[in-house]
């Protein structure tokens, strides 16, 4: 099947400064992107380009096969933006109703989608008085006005309480399941790798790392902490740990830390049973944010051994 | 639905939201009546004195308050919503730029039309009902000249206002070059001209002179409205140069259009050229 986004050998330049280096990145049809960097990294820059907002100083971009331009795609087309903000003298019903038009979405969408976003009790008010995590909730549901096939969302969870934010995320399930495409541009959150198939970090402009969460964790090599407590022999099982290779650390009175490596994992848990008998056990995969501070660092020594 | 109507139906339900069409009629409504009423106050006389002269005094008003009203109503259209940050979403919009700006000229052009309509009308209505013996055909053929090129005089200055609005990166940027934009059109201009006719002691070639009148939309405005009253009319000031120029109204009307036009289509390349 096409991809939806085809992003092939781009580069972006404004004025001298260069703010994207040959980034080579696809979306699949139905698949979450995220796109995580800090501020300045490039995120909102790779989605203008996919949403035809600039064009692309080198290489090329493609959405739905076509140029980002195109105003066909542009129907498709879902966006978010970072922060976003509607005219203050309207209604949320107004402000939706109007974007429903100019998108040339049904009128009867409008109530369903202030449904889902849980502002129907506000819909009257005027957008002036609505909190931050309101006008956020508006902004994405007019991202879904008229059923678009890719979503841009640019900090979608900004300003958006725990609950919310986790309706988002319920939402974003749904609407891939439906097989809607999403790039999902933000700051590193937790609770975030359960909703996305594929993250892509960028940093000044560069491409760190793109796969599953799999296959960054493969590559990044990062340990699975076991935590246990409850044990009778806390210092002989170090000791032979310790001895074995492994980095080990003392946890809490009676427990131990202790990190797998590639593939140890089952090993070291089979001896811990079979030597102790600990009262719980703890294991944390490497999460995003592990990944996502391991390439970082990793970008930032490159950087400094280029600098000397 | 076409996308240009639905951004002209949302610049003009603002327009009436915000009451800018109530305001605007009603300040007509109440200068012109007035103007027809005491604009021969100063010649001792009180009451209406006759079509020319008021359709002359109210054509110097609207000379002065079309431009403003204009500039005021539209300078902000792109770099308002540029900061507001709804710039960046309609950009996202199945709809070109070119509609954008299109959709706003509508519905801005049909609040200052509806809004000349309504303001000028009541004028024009309370001549017919309560002056004796007034030359109807005369009027209706005046008043609807006089209302139809005050429109075009707004258009003209929303298409100027469209430029500098995306032309400026900020919104109080836009509002001091339309002031400016104001003072040179209705003020300066003719200031200009007047000194120029006097220190050049008549060197100036005397054919040219008048056609200078023409890059200016409220002396275009002007010419049309003071004309085709026969004799009995005595223009004032840069008007007066206005006599010796040899054009038949029909041009006049033309220039006003490309007035129209001309800055409305610089203001498409300029939002064109404008940073997403």
């Amino acid at each position: 099947m096409m991809n939806v986004v085809e992003i092939e050998g781009v580069s972006q330049r404004y004025g001298r400064a260069t703010v994207l280096h040959d980034l080579n990145l696809s979306l699949a049809p139905g698949e979450v992107l995220g796109l995580f960097g800090h501020n300045g990294a490039g995120k909102t820059t790779a989605m203008k380009l996919v949403l035809g907002l600039l064009r692309a100083s080198a290489g090329e971009v493609r959405v739905f096969g076509r140029a980002p331009s195109d105003p066909h795609v542009r129907r498709w087309l879902g966006y978010l933006p970072e922060n976003v903000t509607f005219y203050a003298q309207l209604s949320g019903v107004e402000t939706l109703r109007h974007f429903a038009r100019l998108k040339g979405a049904p009128m009867h969408q409008v109530d369903s989608l202030l449904d889902d976003v849980g502002l129907t009790a506000a819909a009257g008010r005027r957008v002036k008085t609505y909190s931050k995590g309101m006008r956020q909730r508006l902004g994405l549901a007019q991202a879904l006005l008229g059923e678009p096939r890719l979503l841009l969302l640019d900090e979608p969870t900004v300003g958006l309480d725990p609950f919310a934010t986790q309706d988002l995320y319920r939402l974003l399930d749904r609407l891939r399941a439906a097989g809607t495409s999403t790039i999902l541009c933000s700051h590193v959150l937790p609770g975030v790798e359960a909703h996305i198939n594929r993250a892509a970090i960028l940093t000044q402009g560069r491409l760190l790392a793109l796969g599953s969460l799999a296959q960054l964790r493969a590559e990044a090599g990062l340990p699975t902490l076991i935590r246990t407590c409850g044990l009778q022999r806390v210092e002989s099982l170090q000791q032979r740990w310790s001895a074995a290779g492994h980095v080990t650390r003392r946890w809490g009175v009676e427990g131990l830390q202790v990190a797998a490596h590639n593939g140890s994992k089952v090993q070291l848990l089979r001896q811990l049973l079979a030597e102790d008998s600990p009262s719980d056990v703890e294991i944390l995969p490497p999460s995003l944010e592990d990944i996502y501070r391991h390439y970082m660092d990793s970008a930032m020594v490159t950087a400094q051994e280029a600098a000397l | 639905m076409n996308p240009i109507w639905n951004m002209a139906r949302k610049e003009f339900c603002d327009g009436l939201r915000n009451r800018w069409l109530l305001a605007i009629s009603l300040l007509f409504a109440v200068l012109a009546i007035g103007i027809a009423w005491l604009g021969a106050a100063a010649a001792g006389q009180l009451g209406f004195t006759s079509i020319p002269a008021t359709i002359a005094s109210l054509a110097s008003l609207a000379t002065f308050l079309m431009p403003l009203i204009a500039l005021l109503l539209a300078y902000d259209a792109i770099v308002g919503e540029d900061e507001s940050g709804t710039l960046l979403l309609l950009l996202t919009y199945p709809l070109g730029r070119g509609q954008i700006l299109l959709g706003k000229f509508v519905g801005h052009g049909l609040i200052l039309a509806l809004a000349t309509v309504l303001g000028f009308g009541c004028a024009m209505l309370a001549i017919a009902l309560l002056v004796d013996d007034v030359d109807f055909a005369m009027l209706l053929w005046a008043f609807g000249r006089f209302m139809l090129t005050s429109a075009l005089l707004g258009w003209c200055f929303l298409g100027l206002a469209y430029g500098l609005s995306s032309l400026c990166a900020e919104k109080s940027t836009a509002a001091g070059l339309a002031l400016g934009v104001w003072f040179f059109f209705v003020l300066v201009f003719d200031l200009a001209l007047l000194a120029l006719l006097v220190l050049s002691k008549g060197q100036f070639n005397p054919q040219g002179l008048p056609w200078l009148l023409l890059l200016n939309p409220t002396d275009v405005y002007r010419l049309i409205n003071l004309s085709g009253f026969g004799t009995g009319t005595q223009s004032v000031g840069v008007m007066a140069l206005g006599s010796d120029l040899d054009v038949p109204p029909l041009a006049l009307w033309a220039c006003l259009l490309a007035w129209v036009a001309v800055p409305l289509a610089l203001a498409y390349g300029l939002f064109r050229r404008r940073a997403a």
